[in-house]
């Protein structure tokens, strides 16, 4: 190389594609499990590990299994895995409760419709979102609500103490999910109010439900309320689960969008004053969805914390997937020494499925609404 | 600094269509105070606008400069004195807040476009819920501005996706797009690549053109010297000196303007 300080460039370099990466399992896994000897040897603690949990946890979920079919000695028999055939036989109980059994037809249109009318929502793409999304929020509940408890056009009366199983698991998460989206909203904005009364007060709601733990919220709702309130009056038990739940769940939301709100710069706020466009305007059109967008990692967050919590209105008596398993377990019939593990393994399986399900939708939909302004 | 040579097209600029109305007053700011919390950014402001009229404000940063624009929106508060803009007074009136907003488009030095909102939709938003104009109307009113400002192909694209001076380009169409009568420019150039300075001073000289009433803060002295009709310098929050360009730039009279004016010409 010369020192000459002047260059003038006479060729334009061409573009040309990045050099391939050299292929083949055996390079894979030079590269990726014995790239070092410290690689090498937490690739070999991780196979003896694998060894030794995976064999145990495939031969009773699997292996030695009893399935559906089996008998209650083959479950009591020495070294036998999972009771599956014991799921099996209560299946309906998990997913209904005491629901009556004549009237099953009932909550299975509910789910029938729910899933109808949810996924289309889930979708970006499906069309009739308005009618869809006016139907789901305001006409099924009214709907399913009937169909379920009965009373009028026929259908015998149901009290909400005989549901149960995953649909009342069902119900208060969506119930919980729904309700707590608008209410947490309002109370994040009204947290930022300039108006000091509505500040307050929405400050005062959500530290007291955020400062209690969900099972004092529902023991008040469920043994202290009714003390309080004058005798005659009867407030549904699960209503007051629901109630408690939503509130509950609404002021972590508060949090978490509030979050969310702080994090938008300054000037979209000016940008959206200046254009003349109301309060109400700016935060519906401009605010909010970038604001729930920043956040939905930690609104989703919540949203399967509180898929999860509903098995506590269980210590209430009211009887969800989790309690439904847990009274099963006590089933003489079924008597067995893997009679228990089998139904928390049924119910961990049950929601994780949900859970996992909102994960990787959440997921999913950040990757849809990225607009690529992070530059 | 872009340094603007003399060219034919400012002195056509200068006389043809930019005419200063005599009577009709755009913004009017009587003895205007403003403090934030205990410090005093604005000082016994008196500034009349007359519409039509082109006004750059410069000054050192910290000046009160964005302050006072910002107050003539009511993005900001004043405590003390008036500011009418079209005749309406600025209080804490909304509605009146509202009033003023909708006639007068700001544009921010950071663009402040909406970056959930592809270009057509961050230019149709105002105008449909703001002024309630049919969406098809207020589409192609946003193409109009957006072909005005040289980029109608990027309609349909993210603001993340275009260049600074494309995005300012934007904002300022999406300003036009409200039909204002006033228009403030807020460090429209400062945080461009320098390559991108030129094409956001043409948009904002061809509006001068056409007859706009703008007040600019900007550092750009060459844009100042081209359409201003008046150019302000602030200090601590005063108005320390205004005169016309020609005699601003060439017989400045404030100590503190001449100081000024030797630091950033050169």
């Amino acid at each position: 190389m010369t020192t000459d300080t002047a260059y003038i460039r006479d060729e334009f370099v061409p573009e040309r594609p990045a050099p391939g990466r050299a292929g083949g399992p055996i390079m894979w896994l030079r590269a990726n499990l014995f790239a070092t000897p410290s690689d090498a040897i937490l690739t070999v603690l991780g196979v003896i590990f694998l060894l030794w949990a995976v064999p145990p946890i495939y031969n009773f979920i699997i292996g030695h299994a009893v399935f559906p079919g089996g008998t209650v000695e083959d479950c009591r028999a020495e070294g036998a895995g999972a009771c599956w055939a014991y799921i099996y036989a209560r299946f309906n109980f998990f997913i209904y409760g005491f629901y009556p059994i004549d009237q099953y037809w009932r909550p299975n249109i509910v789910f029938i419709l729910g899933a109808a009318l949810i996924l289309p929502l889930l979708i970006p793409t499906a069309p009739f979102k308005r009618i869809n999304a006016v139907l789901f929020f305001l006409v099924f509940p009214v709907f399913g609500f009937f169909l379920l408890s009965g009373g009028v056009f026929g259908l015998s009366y149901v009290p909400t103490e005989q549901w149960g199983g995953l649909l009342v698991t069902l119900i208060i998460s969506l119930v919980g999910i729904i309700c707590s989206i608008p209410l947490g909203i309002l109370l994040a904005l009204g947290r930022q109010s300039d108006l000091p009364v509505i500040k307050t007060l929405c400050v005062m709601f959500i530290e007291l439900w955020r400062a209690m733990p969900l099972i004092t919220v529902l023991f008040m709702a469920s043994i202290m309320l009714p003390l309080f309130m004058p005798t005659g009056t009867n407030v549904d038990k699960l209503l007051r689960a629901l109630v408690g739940v939503t509130l509950f769940a609404s002021a972590y939301l508060a949090e978490v969008v509030r979050g969310g709100l702080q994090a938008l710069p300054r000037g979209q706020y000016e940008a959206g004053a200046s254009l003349g466009l109301s309060y109400w305007k700016r935060t519906y059109f401009i605010i909010l969805p970038q604001a729930i967008k920043h956040v939905i990692p930690g609104i989703v967050n919540n949203f399967i914390a509180l898929f999860k919590d509903t098995s506590l209105v269980s210590i209430v008596g009211i009887f969800d997937l989790l309690n439904t398993v847990q009274a099963a377990s006590s089933d003489i019939e079924w008597a067995s020494p893997t009679q228990a593990v089998t139904g928390y393994v049924f119910a961990a399986f049950m929601f994780w499925i949900f859970c996992f399900a909102m994960s990787r939708y959440s997921l999913w939909m950040e990757r849809r609404l990225d607009t690529g302004h992070k530059r | 600094m872009s340094q603007m040579t003399e060219t034919t097209a400012e002195t056509t600029a200068r006389q043809s269509g930019m005419q200063v109305s005599k009577t009709d007053v755009a913004i009017d700011v009587i003895g205007m105070h403003k403090w934030y919390g205990d410090f005093h950014v604005l000082r016994d402001i008196n500034l009349r606008v007359m519409r039509g009229e082109r006004i750059v404000i410069a000054g050192p940063s910290g000046s009160g400069k964005s302050t006072l624009i910002r107050c003539i929106n009511r993005l900001e508060e004043h405590q003390e004195g008036q500011i009418i803009v079209n005749g309406t007074e600025l209080t804490a009136d909304l509605k009146r807040i509202d009033e003023v907003r909708r006639e007068v488009g700001m544009v921010f030095q950071h663009f402040n476009l909406f970056p959930h909102l592809t270009i057509l939709q961050n230019l149709t938003l105002a105008p449909i819920w703001v002024r309630g104009i049919p969406k098809a109307d207020a589409e192609a009113t946003a193409m109009h501005y957006l072909e005005r400002v040289k980029i109608p192909e990027q309609a349909n694209k993210f603001p993340g996706q275009l260049s600074g001076g494309q995005q300012q380009r934007v904002a300022i169409a999406r300003s036009l797009c409200m039909q204002p009568r006033i228009m403030l420019f807020d460090e429209p150039t400062s945080a461009l690549d320098p390559e991108m300075v030129k094409e956001v001073l043409e948009v904002m000289i061809s509006l001068a053109e056409e007859g706009m009433t703008m007040i600019c803060v900007t550092h750009e002295m060459g844009f100042a010297r081209q359409v201003a009709n008046r150019v302000i310098f602030m200090d601590q929050g005063q108005i320390v000196e205004q005169n016309d360009p020609e005699n601003f730039f060439s017989n400045p009279q404030h100590e503190r303007t001449k100081l000024f004016l030797s630091q950033i010409l050169h």
